[in-house]
C-alpha cells in the first residue's frame, strides 16, 4: 500500500468522520436539547420580574454588600471584569499551599470576616477553582445570619428557613457535596 | 534388532562422580588480576555500555579530584578527598568487573589448554592424488586432503577413516583411557578427532575438518571468550541494561539544573557516584563472566558446543527424543532364558541359538552363547567351515551358514516366522503366547530356527539404567516431555516406556522416524533436543533444535550435530539441558538482584545529596552524612561485583521445579534480597566508613 | 467525611461493575461478532468504509498500519490546523474573538491531535464555537479513537491474531464506541443543567448591579467526548470545574465514570481476546493496587487540608483552594487522580493547589501512565510492563522468557524499551533545558520547590498525553507552545509504532505451547513482580524530581514554611 494510497483514503475517512462527529452529532444533540431541556441548554438563566436575565443558578455572582449573602471569594470576581464582558471567563488563583501570597491573600480575608463578627470557614477563604462557584458552605451561610438579620432586619428563624430553600443538596442522597446556592439565596432575600 | 547389535564397541558409561576434566588453577588468580588491568583499555571497555560509562565516570572524577572547581565552585566538604575517594572506588568497580571476566576467561583458557595440549603444530603426511606422501605442517591441511597416520603419530585434523584398522588413544578429548578400534566403512568407528594418538598399525584419513574450524578448535575459541559471540538472550538483555543505563544518564544528567533549581546543588562526583549506583554495574560487570562460565561448565562436562546459542537454546527445550537403548536401558541385553516351543527341549534350544550366535560379537550374542553353554550346549562345528550371516535392518536376523547346507537364524520374530514360511515351516501355536509373554516382561523376544523349525524363543533382558525414572520425573517437573524412540515391538516398547518412566513412545522406530517425531514436535512449537551417532541420524540432528552427536558416532553426525559428547553418554543429554537453563537464571538472578539493589541505593543517596532541600527525614537508614551515604551506596556497589563472582561461575544452583516454584524461590532470594540485603550492607558500611574517619 | 469516602468507593465500584459489560461489548466490536447496536451503525460503518473504497477490510501488517495510523493524522491535523488559524473569517463565532498566533495553534492542534489536550488557552475567551465544535470537537473523536484502535491492533498481533485494518477500526471505535455513549451522555448532560447552544455569551446585571458574561455554547456534547475519549481539552478555560461543563454530583458521577470506563473496561477485552480473564482480572488488581493507595493519599491530603491555614482557622478544614463546594475535598481528590491515571486530562479543581502529596500522585499517576493509562495505549503499556517483568523475571525459571505463548526476543525488548524511554526523554530533557534558561523562570507562577513541580508537570502533562496542569504556569508563549508540542509529539507518536511493530512481530512468531516449564503470568505471585518492575522502572526514575518537587514541599510545608 503505498502513501499516495494511504493519503486518499485517508482525506476521504477523514471528511466521513468530521461530518458525523463535528456535524451530525452536534446537530443532533442541540436539536434535542433545545427541544427538551431548552433551560437547561442554554444556560439555565434566571430572569426577573421584567424578563431580564440576572444570572444563572448554575453561576454564582459576586455578592460583598451587607444586604447579601457573600459569596466565595473568586480569582476573576465572577467575570464581571470589563475586559472579559464580551466573552466571560473562569478561573482559579492556582497558588501552591506553600506559596506565602496564598496567605498573604488569606489573611485579610480572613480579618474582614472577623472584622463582622463571621467565624472565618474554608470555603469563604479559599478561592474557587471555576471563581464561579455558585455555593457557599452551609456553615458559612449560617454564620452570616447575624449580620443579616442586622441589615435586613428580619428573623434569623427566617434567615434559617431561606437557607434552608436555597441548599442545593445531594442527588438522589449520594452523588455530590451539599451546597447554599447563593444566588438563589440572595433572590428569595429580594423576593420576601 | 537395530544397529545396536552391530555395534563393534561399546563402551562403559562414564563413571559419575568424575566431574569434568580437572584443570590446572595455579597462578589463575594472579594472572586474572594483571587480566582486569589491562581490560582497563577504554576499547575493551566499549564492548560492555554498562562499564564504559563507569570508566568515563572514572575520569571525570579523576579530574575533579585534581581540580575540584573544574565545573564550577566545589560545595563538598574536603571536596579533593571526597572525590578521590570516589575516583577510586568507580575504579575498583572497574577492577572488579574485569577481574570477573578475567577469572571466567582465565579458567576457559585452563580448560582450552588442555584440550589445546594435544594439539600442537605437527607434521602431517598428506597424499597426494598420485599417492606421493608430502610433509605438510598440519595447520596447510585442508578439508578434503588425505593424510596417512602411523602408530604415535598425533592425528593432525578431524577426519574420516578410508583405510586401514588402527587402535587410537582418545583419552585426551574422553579421559578414557582404553583405545578404540577404528577402521573404515562402519558408522561408528570410521570417524577420527584431531589431537588424538594413533597406538598401534596405520589409517588413511580423508580431512573433513580445515584448522581451525576442528571441533576442538571450535571449543577452545568458546571457553577462551575470546571468540564468544553473544547469544540471543544475552543480547536481548544487554539491550535492557544500556537502556537502563540511559535512562538513569538522562535522570542524573537533568539533575544539575533541577537540584540547582530547588536550591540543593549536586557537585559532579556526587551526581556521578550516583549514576554508578544506579546504573546496573553488578549485572553488567558479571554478564560476560556467566556467559563464558556456562560454556565452561559445558565443556567440564567433556561436551563440545558449536555456539553458545545451543547451549541456551538447551533451557527451552520442551521435548528430549531418546534412543532406548544406551539412554534409557544400559546398552547391553543379556540373554536371560530360552523358551522352547515345537516340543523341542531346552538343551536342543540352546544348542541351536548357540550355533546360530557364534559369529555374533555383539554382547547379546555373547551373552547368548553363555547361557547356552551353561544349559549344557557346546560348540560342534568347526568355524572354519561355516559362514556367520551378518545382521542387517532389511532382513532383522542374524545367524549362521552350517555345513550340510544347515541354515540356523536368530532374530525377529516376524523375520524369523517369515524366513521359516519361505521354506515351507508351520509356525508352532504357542510360539506367539511365547513371544508375547516375554515382550509383556518388557524382554526382547528372538526367535531361533534352524531350517524350517522354530525351535523357540530367547528372552533377552533390557535393565532400565538405575535412577532414569528419577531423572524423567524431574524433567516432567520441568515441563520437558521425555519421547523414547525404539526398535521394539510395541508391547515390549510401552512395557519399557512404563518402567523408565517416559511421556511417550515410538516402537519399531527407524531413522527415518526420528526426524518425523522432531518435526511434528517442532510443529507444536516445541524445541527439540535428541541424540545420535548414526549418518542416518544425521537428518535428524540436523532437524532437532539441540542435536548432540556421541564422539563414537560418525563424522557426518557431528557435523549436523551442534554439541558433541566426548564421552559418548546419551544420558548426558539430561545434564546439558540443565546447564542451559542454569546458565539463564543465573543471569536472570543476577539482573533481578542487580536492580531490587537501586531502590536502597536510591534511599542511600539522594535523602542525603538534597538534605539541602529539607528532605533529610527521608534518610530511613540514618545513615551518618552526605558522603558517608554516598561513599557507602559506591563501596557496596563496587564490592557486591567480587561477592558474586563465585555465584557467576558456578551457577545458581539448579531445582528441578516447575516454572512458578522456580520463579517463588528465585524472586524470594534474589528479588526480595536484592531489595533488603543493601540496606542492611550500606548500613554497615556507613557504620565502618565513619569509624575509619573517612567521611 | 465518611459521605466522602462512600462516594469515592460508589464511583469506583461502579467502574468496577462496568467493566465486564463494556469491555465484553467492545471485545464484540472488534473481534466482528454482531452487536446490538449493528442495525443502527452497520449501514453507517459500510458507508464510511465504501468512501474510502474498502469493501471487505483487509488486515494490515505492521509498517502498513504504521502508515495509515500516521497519515490520517497528518490529515487530520492540517484540517484542524487549518480551522484553528483562519478562526477570525470562519463563521460560528458569535463572541467575535480574534486570531491564535501560529504556535499557539501548533500546540492546540498537536495537544488535540495527540489526545493530550493541553490548552495554553482559554476557551471562552480564546476560541469560536466553529473551532470548538468543527476542529477540536472531531479531534476528540478521532485522537481517542486512534489510540483505541492501536491498542486492539497490540493486543490482536500479541495473541497471533492479524493487526486488523486501521480504518475499520478507526470507523468502528466511533460508530460503535464513541459515538453512542456520548450521544445518550450527552442527554443526561444537557438535562442536568449543561448548555448546548449556538447563542453567544449571556450579558446579566447581578443583583448587586454589576454586569456579568455567562459565558455558554454548545458545551454538552464536547463535554461528553472530552471524557470518554479521555481527552480532556476543556470547552471553557477552567475546565470541568466549570459549573456548565460539571454542574452538579450526578454530572460529575458520569463524567468521573466516563473518564475511566473505556480504559478500565479495555483491559477485560485484552482478556477476552486472551481467552485468559484471570489474567485480565489480575493486571486490573495491579491498576488497583496503585490506583486506590493514591486517591486514598490525596484524598487524605486534601481533607487535612493546609496546616497553616488550619492554624489561622484555629480547625482542621480541607483545603479548599481551587475547589467547587458542590465537589468537595473527596470527589476532587478522586477526580485529580482519575485524571491524571487515565490521561484524561480534565479537571474538577486546580492541581496547582492541590497539597504536596495530591501533587505527588498526580505527577506519579503520569510518570506510570498505566494506572489505567490513556485511551488504548494505557492498556498496552500495561502489557509491555507484562513483556519487561517477563524478560526480567522470566529468565529465572531457566528458559527464554515467554509472554502469551511467544517468545521475548531482542526485537520485542528493543521495542518495549523505547517506549521506557522516551518518557524521561521528552520529560527531564526539556524540563533542564527550560530550568537553564532564565527567561523562561518568570512563567513559573509558585516559588520554590512547587515551582519545579510546576515545569515538571507541563512536560509530563504533555509526554504523557494528560494534558492537565499546574494551571498557574504562565505557558502561553513560544518556548511553552513549541517545546510542549515535541514532548506530545513524542510521547505519543513513538510508542504507538514501537507497539504496533512490537504486536506485528509477536503475532509472526511461532506460538510456543504451555507445559510446567513455562513461566504463568496468570498468578498472584507474577503479577506481583509486575507491580514491583513498574514501582522500580517507573518511578525511580523519577524519584529524585519528586524528591525535589512534591515530597521537599511536603517537608517545607510541615515544618511552618
Amino acid at each position: 500500500m503505498n502513501i499516495v494510497q494511504d493519503l486518499f483514503k485517508s482525506i476521504r475517512i477523514v471528511v466521513a468522520l468530521w461530518i458525523l462527529t463535528a456535524v451530525l452529532y452536534p446537530l443532533l444533540t442541540w436539536g434535542i436539547g433545545q427541544t427538551l431541556f431548552s433551560n437547561q441548554a442554554n444556560g439555565s438563566l434566571v430572569l426577573n420580574a421584567q424578563g431580564q436575565p440576572i444570572g444563572s443558578s448554575l453561576i454564582g455572582q459576586p455578592f460583598k454588600t451587607d444586604r447579601y449573602f457573600w459569596s466565595r471569594p473568586s480569582a476573576i470576581e465572577y467575570a464581571t471584569l470589563p475586559e472579559v464582558a464580551k466573552t466571560g471567563a473562569s478561573g482559579a488563583s492556582n497558588l501552591a499551599p506553600s506559596n506565602l501570597a496564598l496567605f498573604d491573600r488569606i489573611k485579610p480575608e480572613a480579618q474582614r470576616l472577623r472584622q463582622s463578627n463571621i467565624k472565618p470557614t474554608a470555603d469563604m477563604l479559599y478561592t474557587s477553582g471555576s471563581g464561579l462557584d455558585p455555593h457557599i458552605s452551609l456553615e458559612s451561610a449560617q454564620a452570616q445570619i447575624p449580620r443579616l438579620s442586622q441589615a435586613r432586619g428580619m428573623e434569623p428563624s427566617r434567615l434559617q428557613e431561606l437557607i434552608n430553600q436555597a441548599i442545593d443538596d445531594r442527588i438522589l442522597w449520594i452523588l455530590g457535596e451539599p451546597g447554599v446556592n447563593v444566588l438563589k439565596l440572595n433572590l428569595s432575600l429580594d423576593q420576601k | 534388532m537395530n544397529s545396536q547389535l552391530t555395534n563393534l564397541q561399546s563402551k562403559p558409561p562414564r563413571s559419575p562422580d568424575r566431574k569434568g576434566r580437572q584443570v590446572s588453577t595455579k597462578g589463575l588468580y594472579q594472572r586474572a588480576v594483571k587480566q582486569a588491568f589491562l581490560k582497563l583499555d577504554p576499547r575493551v571497555q566499549l564492548r560492555n555500555p554498562v562499564m564504559f560509562l563507569v570508566w568515563i565516570g572514572t575520569i571525570v572524577t579523576a579530574l575533579v579530584t585534581i581540580n575540584p572547581n573544574l565545573f564550577g565552585n566545589a560545595t563538598d566538604k574536603n571536596p579533593m578527598v571526597f572525590n578521590g575517594l570516589i575516583t577510586l572506588i568507580l575504579l575498583f568497580t572497574l577492577l572488579f568487573a574485569n577481574f570477573a571476566e578475567a577469572v571466567a576467561e582465565g579458567r576457559g583458557k585452563a580448560q582450552a589448554d588442555s584440550l589445546r595440549a594435544t594439539k600442537s603444530d605437527s607434521i602431517a603426511r598428506k597424499l597426494s592424488p598420485d599417492g606421493s606422501i608430502q610433509d605438510v605442517s598440519s595447520t596447510e591441511l585442508r578439508k578434503g586432503d588425505l593424510i596417512k597416520v602411523i602408530a604415535g603419530d598425533v592425528i593432525p585434523a578431524d577426519g574420516e577413516v578410508t583405510q586401514g584398522l588402527a587402535s587410537v588413544d582418545e583419552s585426551a578429548i574422553t579421559g578414557e583411557s582404553a583405545p578404540v578400534l577404528k577402521q573404515p566403512g562402519t558408522d561408528i568407528a570410521s570417524s577420527v578427532t584431531g589431537g588424538t594418538r594413533i597406538l598401534s598399525d596405520e589409517l588413511v584419513i580423508r580431512v573433513t575438518a580445515d584448522p581451525g574450524k576442528g571441533f576442538i578448535d571450535r571449543m577452545i575459541a568458546l571457553v577462551e571468550g575470546a571468540e564468544r559471540s553473544k547469544t540471543p538472550n544475552e543480547i536481548a538483555l544487554t539491550v535492557l541494561l544500556a537502556v537502563l543505563t540511559q535512562v538513569f544518564l538522562i535522570v542524573i544528567a537533568t539533575m544539575l539544573p533541577i537540584a540547582q533549581y530547588a536550591k540543593a546543588p549536586v557537585s559532579i562526583a556526587v551526581l556521578i557516584a550516583l549514576l554508578v549506583a544506579l546504573i546496573p554495574t553488578t549485572i553488567g560487570g558479571l554478564l560476560s563472566a556467566i556467559g563464558i562460565a556456562g560454556m565452561d561448565r559445558v565443556a567440564q562436562f567433556n561436551v563440545i558446543a558449536t555456539s553458545g546459542r545451543a547451549v541456551e537454546a538447551c533451557g527451552d527445550i520442551s521435548t528430549l527424543i531418546l534412543d532406548k537403548t544406551g539412554t534409557i536401558t544400559l546398552g547391553n541385553r543379556l540373554a536371560e532364558e530360552f523358551i522352547p516351543v515345537n516340543g523341542h527341549s531346552l538343551k536342543e534350544l540352546a544348542q541351536v541359538a548357540l550355533n546360530a550366535s557364534i559369529f555374533d560379537e555383539t554382547p547379546e550374542g555373547k551373552s547368548i552363547v553363555i547361557l547356552a553353554e551353561k544349559l549344557g550346549a557346546s560348540l560342534t562345528v568347526d568355524r572354519s567351515t561355516a559362514t556367520g550371516i551378518e545382521f542387517s535392518a532389511r532382513t532383522r536376523m542374524s545367524g549362521t551358514d552350517l555345513p550340510n547346507n544347515i541354515e540356523v537364524r536368530k532374530g525377529a520374530v516376524d523375520a524369523v516366522k517369515g524366513f521359516v514360511r519361505s521354506r515351507s515351516g508351520q509356525i508352532p501355536d504357542e510360539l506367539d503366547a511365547k513371544y508375547e509373554s516375554v515382550s509383556r516382561l518388557g524382554g526382547t523376544p528372538l526367535a531361533v530356527c534352524q531350517d524350517n523349525d522354530i525351535y523357540g524363543v530367547i528372552y533377552l533382558k533390557d535393565i532400565i539404567k538405575p535412577g532414569i525414572k528419577e531423572r524423567f520425573g524431574q524433567l516432567r517437573r520441568m515441563g520437558i516431555r521425555t519421547v523414547m524412540l525404539t526398535g521394539d515391538n510395541r508391547i515390549t516398547a510401552s512395557v519399557i516406556a512404563a518402567e523408565a518412566g517416559v511421556d511417550d513412545f515410538v516402537a519399531e522406530a527407524t531413522p527415518e522416524d526420528k526426524i518425523e517425531v522432531i518435526r511434528a514436535e517442532q510443529a507444536k512449537g516445541k524445541l527439540v533436543a535428541m541424540t545420535g551417532d548414526g549418518t542416518n541420524d544425521a537428518p535428524a540432528l540436523a532437524q532437532a533444535n539441540v542435536g548432540v552427536a556421541m564422539n563414537s558416532g560418525t563424522q557426518a553426525a557431528k557435523e549436523a550435530a551442534n554439541m558433541v559428547d566426548l564421552d559418548s553418554d546419551p544420558t548426558k543429554l539430561i545434564d546439558i539441558v540443565t546447564i542451559g537453563k542454569q546458565l539463564l537464571i543465573t543471569r536472570g538472578a543476577l539482573t533481578t538482584f542487580s536492580i531490587a539493589n537501586d531502590i536502597a541505593k536510591y534511599f542511600a543517596i539522594i535523602p542525603a545529596i538534597f538534605a539541602g532541600a529539607g528532605i533529610g527525614q527521608l534518610n530511613v537508614m540514618g545513615l551518618a552524612s552526605m558522603q558517608s551515604a554516598v561513599l557507602s551506596a559506591l563501596i557496596y556497589n563496587a564490592l557486591i561485583i567480587p561477592a558474586l563472582i563465585p555465584l557467576a561461575l558456578k551457577g545458581v544452583k539448579f531445582r528441578p521445579l516447575t516454572a512458578n516454584q522456580l520463579l517463588s524461590r528465585n524472586i524470594l532470594v534474589y528479588g526480595l534480597g536484592g531489595i533488603i540485603a543493601p540496606f542492611i550492607a550500606i548500613k554497615i558500611i556507613d557504620i565502618a566508613v565513619t569509624a575509619v574517619g573517612l567521611a | 467525611m465518611l459521605q466522602g469516602w462512600i462516594q469515592i468507593a460508589l464511583i469506583l465500584v461502579t467502574v468496577i461493575i462496568l467493566t465486564p459489560l463494556l469491555g465484553k461489548y467492545i471485545a464484540r466490536v472488534f473481534l466482528h461478532e454482531t452487536t446490538f447496536l449493528d442495525p443502527i451503525f452497520g449501514p453507517i460503518d459500510r458507508a464510511i468504509m465504501r468512501t474510502i473504497g474498502i469493501h471487505e477490510a483487509e488486515g494490515m501488517s505492521g509498517w502498513q498500519y504504521v502508515q495509515a495510523v500516521l497519515i490520517s493524522n497528518i490529515v487530520m491535523g492540517i484540517a484542524v490546523f487549518s480551522i484553528l488559524f483562519l478562526q477570525p473569517i470562519l463563521p460560528f463565532n458569535p463572541n467575535q474573538v480574534g486570531g491564535l498566533t501560529w504556535d499557539l495553534v501548533l500546540h492546540t492542534t498537536i495537544s488535540f491531535l495527540t489526545n493530550t489536550d493541553q490548552q495554553h488557552y482559554s476557551g471562552e475567551t480564546t476560541l469560536s464555537y466553529g473551532s470548538q465544535v468543527f476542529a477540536l470537537g472531531f479531534l476528540m473523536f478521532t485522537s481517542a479513537a486512534t489510540g483505541l484502535a492501536v491498542g486492539i491492533a497490540f493486543i490482536r498481533g500479541l495473541t497471533g491474531r492479524s493487526l486488523g485494518n486501521f480504518y475499520q477500526d478507526l470507523t468502528q471505535s466511533i460508530t460503535r464506541i464513541l459515538l453512542p455513549i456520548s450521544f445518550v451522555g450527552t442527554l443526561l448532560l444537557i438535562a442536568s443543567g449543561i448548555p448546548e447552544t449556538w447563542a453567544g455569551t449571556a450579558q446579566v446585571t447581578t443583583l448587586e448591579g454589576a454586569t456579568q458574561a455567562i459565558a455558554r455554547g454548545p458545551v454538552a456534547h464536547f463535554e461528553m467526548i472530552k471524557q470518554l475519549g479521555e481527552n480532556g481539552g476543556g470547552f471553557f478555560g477552567i475546565n470541568s470545574a466549570h459549573p456548565f461543563e460539571n454542574s452538579n454530583g450526578l454530572t460529575n458521577f458520569i463524567e468521573t465514570v466516563a473518564m475511566v470506563a473505556i480504559p478500565s473496561s479495555l483491559i477485560y477485552t485484552y482478556g477476552i481476546f486472551m481467552g485468559n480473564l484471570r489474567q485480565a482480572w489480575l493486571v486490573y488488581g495491579i491498576v488497583l493496587a496503585f490506583f486506590i493507595p493514591l486517591v486514598v493519599m490525596t484524598a487524605w491530603g486534601e481533607f487535612q487540608g493546609n496546616g497553616q491555614v488550619n492554624t489561622l482557622l484555629g480547625s482542621m478544614a480541607p483545603n479548599l483552594e481551587g475547589k467547587e463546594i458542590r465537589f468537595g475535598w473527596s470527589l476532587s481528590s478522586l477526580w485529580a487522580i482519575a485524571t491524571t491515571a487515565t490521561m484524561c486530562g480534565a479537571v474538577n479543581a486546580m492541581h496547582d493547589s492541590l497539597m504536596p502529596i495530591g501533587g505527588f500522585s498526580t505527577l506519579l499517576n503520569m510518570f506510570l501512565q498505566i494506572v489505567w493509562g490513556g485511551q488504548g495505549t494505557g492498556t498496552a503499556y500495561l502489557f509491555i510492563f507484562l513483556i519487561l517483568a517477563v524478560f526480567l523475571t522470566g529468565l529465572m525459571v531457566g528458559r527464554t522468557p515467554e509472554f502469551l505463548g511467544r517468545k521475548i526476543e531482542k526485537a520485542e525488548v528493543v521495542l518495549a524499551s523505547v517506549i521506557l524511554l522516551i518518557h524521561p526523554i521528552a520529560i527531564l530533557i526539556p524540563t533542564a533545558i527550560t530550568l537553564l534558561l532564565p527567561e523562561n523562570l518568570t512563567g513559573i507562577s509558585n516559588p520554590g520547590f512547587h515551582g519545579l513541580s510546576q515545569v515538571v508537570y507541563e512536560y509530563t502533562s504533555a509526554a504523557a498525553n494528560n494534558g492537565s496542569g499546574f494551571q498557574g504556569l504562565g505557558n502561553g508563549t513560544i518556548w511553552w507552545n513549541l517545546t510542549t508540542s515535541v514532548a506530545m509529539l513524542l510521547g505519543r507518536y513513538v510508542p504507538i509504532v514501537a507497539l504496533i511493530l512490537l504486536a506485528d512481530g509477536m503475532q509472526r512468531k511461532q506460538p510456543v505451547p504451555m507445559t510446567d516449564g513455562t513461566l504463568r503470568t496468570d498468578t498472584g505471585l507474577f503479577t506481583g513482580v509486575t507491580g514491583v518492575v513498574i514501582l522500580i522502572l517507573g518511578v525511580l526514575t523519577f524519584l529524585p524530581v519528586l524528591a525535589l518537587g512534591p515530597i521537599a514541599e511536603a517537608f517545607q510545608l510541615s515544618s511552618g514554611l
